[in-house]
């Protein structure tokens, strides 16, 4: 028998939750929680996007300029001269 | 190290070099992201540090993460004394805090259906690096490699030399002060404009 999980456990557990990063018995409690509580029923849906925003919209482009560079140092990285090699 | 140092054969060096030139957008990405120092810097020490210790990666297929361990450590390294800074905001004394109620008790588009989705959808990438990078380094961390990169708390247990527990706990907190840092965000950068954002400092709080 496992004790009901309450609002507090189902809002700090929620993303993990999303992630499948519960194991299958938690992960179940939390399921069982959501099945009934409205009010939390939104913040699953809220974290949903939450998490989504932090993935999608911190995307970073690597500038041309920048490329060129690494590259240029990535061509010469581990080069086998006395004072090269993988400084 | 000793004598292994500067020893890569011809092909190893072409293969880290593969790697490396494979990996670079996201190395950079994943520099810029964790941020407090400079990107290309960082990058390129990370992959001499690679070079370094190249006879330790056993499986080139593990090759993308061996090199996220390597940056995030290069890293670490780099930020140490900012790793240890205390909190300004303690997170156990300020009681644990919901964008989700903040926003529904503040209301900020009066008029909308979808408020939540609305309020979301008012941060540019640029607001939500901006955001993130006001998250405390070593919460950060967590949550880049955990929601960015993806990896599971275990790998991000492994990767830290935490134990799990403390990751999990890591990311609960960093979570929290996203969320925190969001609706502060919002506020100060007028996004929700007209909104009544940030201006009442304390709400938010959920009663426990
Ligand atoms: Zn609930």
């Amino acid at each position: 028998m496992t004790p009901p999980v309450g609002c507090d456990e189902a809002v700090r557990r929620l993303w993990e939750f999303l992630d499948g990063g519960l194991d299958e018995r938690d992960h179940r409690r939390v399921e069982e929680h959501l099945a009934w509580c409205l009010r939390c029923c939104g913040e699953v849906a809220f974290a949903r996007e939450l998490r989504g925003l932090l993935r999608t919209r911190t995307g970073i482009t690597l500038p041309d300029e920048a490329r060129n560079r690494m590259e240029r140092f990535i061509d010469e990285l581990g080069e086998e001269t006395e004072e090269r090699s993988c400084p | 190290m000793g004598s292994m140092v500067g020893a890569l054969r011809p092909s190893e060096r072409a293969a880290l070099r593969q790697l490396a030139r494979n990996e670079l957008p996201r190395l950079y990405a994943l520099a810029r992201r964790l941020g407090g120092v400079d990107p290309e810097d960082l990058v390129q020490e990370s992959l001499l540090r690679a070079c370094r210790s190249f006879s330790s990666l056993r499986d080139l297929q593990a090759g993308p993460k061996w090199l996220t361990t390597i940056l995030t450590n290069t890293w670490r390294d780099w930020l140490r004394k900012d790793l240890r800074e205390p909190d300004e905001v303690p997170v156990e004394e300020d009681g644990p805090f919901s964008l989700y109620h903040i926003i529904e008790e503040e209301d900020p588009f009066p008029y909308s259906d979808t408020l939540h989705v609305d309020v979301l959808g008012a941060f540019s990438e640029h607001d939500v690096r901006e955001v993130l990078h006001r998250v405390p380094p070593r919460y950060r961390v967590a949550l880049v490699l955990r929601y960015i990169e993806g990896y599971s708390a275990t790998e991000v247990a492994e990767m830290l030399e935490r134990p799990p527990g403390t990751v999990m706990s890591q990311l609960h907190r960093a979570r929290q002060r996203f969320e925190r840092e969001m609706w502060s965000y919002a506020g100060e950068s007028g996004l929700l404009a007209g909104a009544t954002a940030g201006e009442r400092p304390g709400r938010g709080q959920v009663s426990s």
